[in-house]
């Protein structure tokens, strides 16, 4: 019975490497579910000890203090102290430290151990800490602190037995369950309990203060003020490049697989309805999102590189002045950076935000940078439209039209955050920015693999769920009523959707969107990038290799220029995707959010279309 | 104790090295209430008697610093750095 199996819970700093010794305890043992009523990742995995207890392992967010800051240290906070709706205090706190940074870790387990419940320290990564020489007594450790006290090392085969050991005889004489108790400590308290670890410190540990020469050398260089900047935004170059141009022969791949099954539900020997559903409605539609799986993974490969790396702490150190000019915290980064695979992870990725205001910022504008599945629309609408010529003889015009949309997004979402911080909060000082700079440490393989699967199902799952859903509706509201006998016009104009279409002309016609347009609009409400596809189905074209072309020649034939353009101002700043609104309501807790960002960013994209068209128009494009 | 003159670690320079003499929260500038602020620093490490050595700054006005502090480096704004107290590290 899995409720019955005691519950260890991993809590430590941020950086002490708490994941890789999650992951080595547990391998691939693990899942990832949320806690009720919240949004944080819960990530609980199961593992059997030598002495065969079978345990459950929670990794907790990474903290200083329970005296939680953001939305994630409150969850730590909570759940070490039982007070999250249906879960149980853990039989075992395992503060994690790392074992060359121990000063501020030794601090929070003197905090964690006035909770009540039993404690043990891990003396983690103390293979690098003996390799620069420092020694730890750990038995004057745990006499001194009066808990149990386990090396550990998460990368090497072997390296957690010493502290599986430790778990076995503390689970074995677990003493009689007293409820925990703590409040948050006072400033008093703290200064305090540092002394306290600082004693312990001179006691207990030889030579601890040299900085790792590695990771001062690095920051050098990455952090010097004007060639961090520079080598950052080089970083970054070479993510996007990547992106694009890594992931297009994987896409290829999937698209052919897509277009293989369409053709053999069209050989099948099924009803003609059905088959539509499944060719037009089920493949084509699931088929336009999966195929956004490289990219997103490829740039979660770089993010999470990075991140094990250390360096994106150093990038939000290099980036808070710049960011702060426009109201975002320096935090914001990781976060916008993200968005621009997927708004989705980048909008959860603010949890790491503590000001509620700098938070919501941040999720306000996220959904402006440019994301992936905005690229088959630029894609198209540039093919069709803008001339493949170059320009001051070196650069591609349709590249710069490009780049034009993503600066777009960016400049939007920084008028945006300034907006709302200088105009509409009055710039309030806000939060501070402080972040610990970490040690640089190679990144571990398993740990990278680990996060990518967990990014790739989370994404795929959305596919199979909320997209899948949508386009279903819209093969509904493409094909039903179906036309009457003797039609003339295609059948689509028979449709539903066609109704809808026409129904909202009024409003679009000063954009210049014809009704086919507006169809495509509403269910690119639900996943922008459906949109390509329902143009497909619209001007009725067969799916298969090359239908985008064709799209391509199709509506350059029946659009104007200022139409065109129109529609891509409209695509960079509308509200377009429903599953960021619904993640934005979750992780802002509330329905208000979600209709401030949803309106305002419609308004932003029918004044941008209105703009777009009207001066197209002047100029003899329309 | 030698009574060192103190200056503010916001007021410092790359290169400095130091020990951190008291905290003054109200000299942070408007921010945190001082209390919280007192606290989120302590949590970082920044308590009496702990050395510091200011590593890094940014290029646009200097802000924000990365600072050394006892085994950790920590990177802050100057704004809050104002409400660290720290002494010249003796010449030697």
């Amino acid at each position: 019975m899995s409720a019955a199996a005691p519950i260890v819970a991993l809590v430590g700093n941020p950086n002490c490497g708490k994941t890789a010794l999650f992951n080595a305890l547990t391998g691939s043992h693990q899942k990832v579910a949320n806690y009720p009523g919240v949004t944080v990742e819960k990530k609980v995995g199961r593992l059997t000890t030598p002495a065969g207890h079978v345990l459950q392992i929670v990794d907790l967010p990474g903290t200083y203090s329970l005296r939680a800051r953001s939305p994630d240290e409150e969850i730590t906070r909570d759940a070490v102290l039982g007070r999250l709706q249906g879960e149980v205090a853990p039989d075992l706190i395992v503060c994690v430290a790392d074992a060359t940074n121990l000063r501020l870790a030794l601090r929070l387990a003197l905090e964690l151990k006035r909770v009540g419940r039993p404690v043990m320290l891990s003396l983690n990564m103390i293979d690098i800490a003996r390799k620069r020489g420092i020694e730890i007594d750990a038995g004057h450790l745990a006499r001194e602190l009066g808990i149990p006290v386990a090396s550990s090392v998460a990368v090497r085969r072997g390296g957690t037995d010493a502290l599986l050991g430790e778990i076995d005889r503390a689970l074995a004489n677990l003493p009689a369950v007293s409820a925990p108790s703590w409040s948050a400590p006072d400033a008093r308290e703290l200064r305090g309990g540092q002394h306290e670890a600082d004693r312990l410190l001179r006691a207990a540990v030889r030579r601890t203060g040299e900085r790792d020469a590695g990771t001062a050398r690095a920051d050098a260089v990455l952090l010097h003020p004007m060639a961090g900047l520079i080598i950052l935004l080089t970083i970054l170059f070479v993510i996007f490049q990547a992106v694009f141009a890594w992931a297009r022969p994987l896409m290829d791949l999937i698209q052919t697989g897509f277009s293989w099954l369409g053709v053999a539900v069209e050989a099948a020997a099924l009803p003609d309805v059905l088959k539509s559903f499944l060719k037009d409605g089920l493949i084509s539609g699931v088929g336009s999102v999966v195929v956004f799986l490289p990219q997103i993974v490829i740039l979660f490969f770089f993010i999470l590189v990075l991140e094990d790396f250390g360096y994106m702490a150093r990038a939000a150190f290099l980036m808070d002045r710049i960011m702060g000019g426009a109201g975002l915290h320096g935090r914001a980064f990781i976060p916008l950076l993200s968005s621009f695979a997927c708004a989705i992870p980048g909008i959860m990725a603010t949890r790491v935000i503590d000001d509620r205001r700098d938070r919501l910022t941040t999720i306000l504008v996220a959904p402006l940078m440019t994301c992936s599945a905005r690229i088959p629309v630029y894609t198209l609408i540039i093919g069709a439209f803008i001339p493949d010529r170059d320009v001051w003889g070196f650069v591609g015009l349709q590249g710069l039209v490009m780049f034009g949309l993503y600066a777009a997004g960016i400049a939007g979402a920084l008028g945006v955050s300034f907006v709302l911080k200088r105009l509409i909060w009055h710039g309030t000082a806000g939060e501070p920015f402080m972040l610990e700079l970490p040690d640089y440490k190679v990144p571990q393989l398993k740990s990278l693999a680990i996060g990518l699967w967990m990014r790739a199902t989370i994404f795929l799952k959305r596919a199979g769920t909320t997209i899948l859903a949508m386009m279903v509706l819209i093969w509904v509201l493409a094909s039903f009523p179906q036309p009457p006998e003797g039609a003339t016009e295609p059948a689509i104009s028979y449709s539903l959707a066609a109704m809808i279409g026409s129904a909202i002309q009024p409003i679009t016609a000063p954009l210049g969107f014809n009704w086919q347009i507006n169809v495509a609009l509403i269910p690119g409400m639900a996943a922008r990038e459906v949109a390509v596809g329902a143009l497909g189905t619209i001007y009725a074209i067969d799916g298969g290799e090359g239908a985008a072309e064709k799209i391509g020649q199709l509506v350059a034939g029946q659009w104007s220029l200022g139409t065109a353009l129109a529609l891509l101002a409209w695509y960079v700043f509308a509200p377009q995707c429903a599953s960021t609104l619904a993640v934005i309501r979750r992780e802002t807790g509330s329905w208000k959010w979600m209709w401030v960002t949803f309106f305002y960013m419609l308004a932003l994209a029918y004044v941008a279309a209105l703009a777009t068209y009207q001066i197209a128009r002047t100029l003899g494009a329309g | 104790m030698t009574a060192r003159p103190t200056i503010a670690l916001g007021d410092a320079h790359v290169g400095f090295r130091g020990r951190i003499q008291a905290l003054a929260v109200e000299r942070a500038g408007a921010g945190l209430p001082g209390p919280e602020l007192e606290r989120r620093l302590i949590e970082l490490g920044f308590v009496e008697g702990a050395d510091v050595e200011l590593l890094h700054e940014g290029l646009f006005g200097g802000d924000p610093i990365a600072v050394r502090v006892a085994h950790a480096t920590i990177a802050l704004r100057r704004r809050e750095a104002m409400a660290i107290l720290v002494s010249a590290e003796a010449a030697a």
